[in-house]
């Protein structure tokens, strides 16, 4: 076979070029991908926490509930549900747009395990931490705010970043419901032009770039925020 | 109730849509699994062997396939099988390959965490009696390193038994397909996707379930 690169300068039939649509495309994909992020750190960080909370059993249940029901449900069938099912049985749902749908339906999803990585990030810390700053006077708020959340946050920055390149790629199952992203673009460009090759691999070229850009503004923050004296040092990812 | 009519949901529409979906997911996540840890036992122990030519293609695989989502992977292997063998291939057969061939990235980086978590002393004392590398691996390492990490492989099949459902990318019939075309048919499309996750959970909750009992055992043994 050969490559026939020229297919991405073709017109797509709308007066614009496959090229400039791709980038289009990459540019929902980085929205969609940006805003479940902001939806998942919030909602994990506040479930995780949550779950720590030995003193009130019933939030803690609560918090084991959330992560049991956005963890044992494939995301494209919960994709499904934000876009099919809760628009059917509260009809209020049915003024929102199909992207915030999706990008709560990620964004739910992947707070079910950011939540588990806060829970195993605090637990991580000795008990000693939270009973110094009891016995300090913090009152439980203050206690997480001032000693243990700003601890376990570092503790939990790898996996953080894993999670946060497996949402980047699980944002294009959102082609599922039409989403206008990069999966979307690659099926329908196919579609039209025949080329696939071609148009894969710009796709996940651009994924791959993606992903890795995630990674490192991850290491940049992880190395901003070492605490000397804390956490082994060297995190420059040497080996 | 809210809107919705489960009144279609009958014994007859799941023999008639949903099992078939059902038998085909099963079948898919088994076979991946198990296709799955052999290729990605061989791709960790490429990545441990200390020859570069064996390390880096192996590496150059894994970290290839984890970095792009499953979805693409499934659309390429769909693009890519007919183009090398010549003929069309079906949705299923693609998909079984694919599965293979993308969770052997992911299984391979448990298998060489599990085999790195066997004390060096274990493969020297093999070594002391006189076994082969490939009798050492056999008989000593991958047993231990199979037990230790049972509970991660297990809690991967979960994961790969919900990724199962991304198939639809290409049609394949499985269980998300099999509850789809049962909407369809029946008009009730918004029921048949809420009654889809209510099975996905059920099965994906009782499995994790089990595992946790099964990792509580297996840390009490140690």
């Amino acid at each position: 076979m050969t490559w026939d690169w020229q297919v991405f300068l073709t017109d797509d039939g709308s007066g614009r070029t496959y090229l400039e649509w791709m980038l289009e495309a990459w540019r929902w994909t980085l929205a969609v991908a940006g805003c479940a992020w902001v939806v998942a750190m919030l909602v994990g960080a506040v479930v995780g926490t949550v779950r720590t909370l030995t003193d009130s059993p019933w939030l803690v249940r609560l918090g084991n509930a959330w992560v049991e029901l956005f963890r044992n449900i494939p995301l494209l069938v919960q994709i499904f549900l934000w876009y099919f099912v809760v628009p059917k049985m509260f009809p209020a749902f049915q003024q929102v747009p199909g992207f915030v749908l999706v990008v709560v339906a990620l964004g739910f999803f992947t707070s079910a395990r950011i939540a588990e990585q806060f829970r195993a990030g605090i637990q991580a810390l000795p008990r000693g931490q939270r009973h110094a700053a009891l016995a300090m006077g913090f009152t439980t708020a203050q206690s997480y705010r001032y000693v243990l959340l700003p601890m376990a946050c570092r503790i939990i920055l790898p996996p953080l970043t894993s999670e946060s390149m497996n949402l980047l790629k699980n944002s294009s199952v959102a082609f599922a419901v039409s989403i206008a992203e990069l999966t979307m673009f690659a099926m329908q460009a196919q579609e039209e032009t025949s080329r696939g090759m071609e148009i894969y691999l710009a796709v996940t070229l651009l994924y791959a770039a993606s992903a890795f850009a995630v990674n490192r503004v991850f290491a940049l923050i992880e190395r901003r925020l070492r605490v000397p004296g804390f956490i082994a040092a060297d995190t420059g990812g040497g080996h | 109730m809210l809107g919705l009519d489960l009144s279609f949901f009958d014994l007859e529409m799941l023999r008639k849509f949903v099992l078939n979906g059902l038998v085909f997911s099963v079948q898919l996540t088994v076979v991946a699994t198990l296709g799955g840890v052999v290729v990605g036992t061989l791709l960790a122990l490429m990545r441990l062997s200390g020859q570069r030519w064996l390390m880096a293609p192996a590496t150059v695989y894994v970290n290839g396939m984890r970095s792009v989502p499953l979805v693409m992977v499934i659309l390429w292997f769909y693009l890519l099988i007919p183009f090398l063998i010549g003929k069309p291939i079906g949705a299923e057969m693609s998909a079984v390959i694919t599965f293979i061939a993308f969770e052997a990235a992911y299984f391979s980086e448990i298998m060489r965490a599990g085999i790195q978590s066997i004390p060096r002393g274990q493969v020297f004392a093999g070594q002391a009696l006189g076994m082969t590398y490939a009798q050492n691996m056999r008989l000593i390492i991958l047993p231990q390193a199979f037990r230790n990490m049972l509970p991660v492989l297990l809690t991967q099949t979960i994961i790969l038994f919900q990724d199962t459902s991304l198939v639809y990318a290409i049609g394949a019939y499985d269980l998300l397909k099999g509850f789809a075309n049962a909407g369809k048919i029946y008009g009730r499309i918004e029921e048949a996707y809420l009654l889809a996750a209510v099975v996905y959970f059920v099965i994906c909750f009782a499995l994790s379930w089990g595992v946790k009992r099964l990792q509580a055992r297996i840390a009490i043994v140690r």
